[in-house]
């Protein structure tokens, strides 16, 4: 699926806070849906997950209940449903990868864009309150006004490509910015820009009418 | 393992049991939940270990690494824990066997990183336990991993490098 040479990864402890499930749902879907575009990142997950195998390894037994396996056993033998998800159908490959196909409900197309000035446009998904998801897009050389973060902010690009004081973002890039970061994405002149993301704070806007729209916008 | 996965082979599945139920269980209880509800979900675990043996490839994870995964997505139902999108499955290569070699190199790296676990001063190893059992928020792993995953951070490299070697 690398269609690009992915060159802004996750960082190690995005990889074993998802490893060990330890992210709001928002986050779990930005990192399953980069690792879904980067063979590296799905690399570096399987040895967190290692290091999960070894905690599992090293736990101190505690006595299972005296007729365990025989119940267990009888739970197999008797096809008790195991309450699994199954493996969704592959479907045709479209820009979103199969993690946010599902909370879009389709691809690209199924996308219910809200317009919010100056041609932006984004969609909120359906996470847990602890940190919110939203799928930005941003025409051609257009620009998301100069922002601040209180805290954590994940961004990853889907479509296109963005630029910021700090480097250019491209397909599968992940941008992940902290408290202390101040920046402008812009969207590359070539195409337009359409990413996912993530944040565990409310964004801070450094200008007087962004800051008033914040509540209507709910970015 | 693969005597569970391509004979069904029940006295081997007893062994496995043995050996892990124990601690899946103890895993969830570290996990919050309570001595009945734990022992319910590692028999679940076991069931689902029975049920998708087919899926276990030893070249990309070890016995303990897959139950641990397996008894991650069983502690989200049990606990009611916030979803947990996974990642779009790989097309994996025309491969019908995994590779003997690959497979041997990355058990031998699992039960070395065990090893470094275990030689942890105590304080980074409680961390990382912390972590796994769902006692840590990301701010605090970011916080807090830089200083113990230090000493274990070439064992998780090597890892590493045998799971890139066994995707291509």
């Amino acid at each position: 699926m690398t269609m690009h040479q992915i060159s802004h990864h996750l960082t190690d402890s995005l990889l074993m806070a998802y490893a060990a499930d330890a992210l709001p749902e928002a986050f779990s879907l930005t990192v399953a849906t980069h690792i879904s575009m980067c063979d590296e990142c799905r690399a570096r997950l399987g040895a967190f997950e290692s290091l999960g195998g070894a905690v599992l390894e090293r736990s101190e037994a505690v006595a299972m209940a005296e007729d365990s396996l025989s119940a267990t056993l009888a739970r197999i033998r008797g096809g008790a449903p195991v309450r699994d998800r199954p493996a969704p159908p592959r479907k045709a490959r479209g820009v979103l990868p199969a993690p946010l196909r599902d909370y879009v409900g389709g691809d690209l197309d199924a996308v219910r864009w809200r317009p919010i000035g100056m041609g932006v446009k984004q969609a909120i998904l359906p996470t847990s309150r602890e940190a919110s998801a939203r799928l930005l897009y941003i025409p051609a050389g257009a620009a998301v006004p100069d922002h601040g973060h209180r805290g954590t902010e994940l961004t990853l690009v889907l479509q296109g490509a963005f630029v910021d004081e700090t480097d250019r973002f491209g397909p599968g890039d992940i941008e992940v910015a902290d408290e202390d970061m101040h920046h402008m994405p812009v969207a590359d002149i070539g195409d337009d820009c359409i990413c996912l993301a993530a944040t565990d704070a409310p964004l801070r806007f450094r200008g007087m009418i962004p800051r008033l729209a914040q509540p209507f916008l709910r970015i | 393992m693969i005597a569970v996965r391509d004979t069904r082979d029940e006295a081997a599945f007893a062994r496995l049991f043995e050996h892990f139920a124990p601690r899946v269980k103890a895993f969830l209880m570290r996990s919050g939940a309570d001595a009945t509800l734990a022992e319910e979900c590692a028999q679940e675990t076991m069931v689902t270990l029975w049920h998708k043996a087919h899926l276990f490839d030893p070249a990309r994870a070890s016995v303990a690494t897959w139950i641990f995964t397996i008894a991650r997505n069983r502690r989200i139902d049990a606990l009611r824990r916030q979803k947990r999108p996974e990642p779009e499955d790989l097309p994996w290569g025309p491969e019908p066997e995994p590779n003997q070699a690959d497979a041997l190199a990355l058990q031998q790296e699992s039960e070395h990183l065990g090893e470094a676990l275990a030689a942890l001063p105590e304080k980074q190893r409680v961390l990382i336990e912390k972590a796994y059992f769902g006692d840590l928020t990301h701010s605090e792993i970011a916080a807090e991993t830089g200083l113990p995953l230090g000493t274990i951070k070439s064992r998780i490299r090597l890892a590493l490098d045998r799971l890139r070697h066994a995707m291509k």
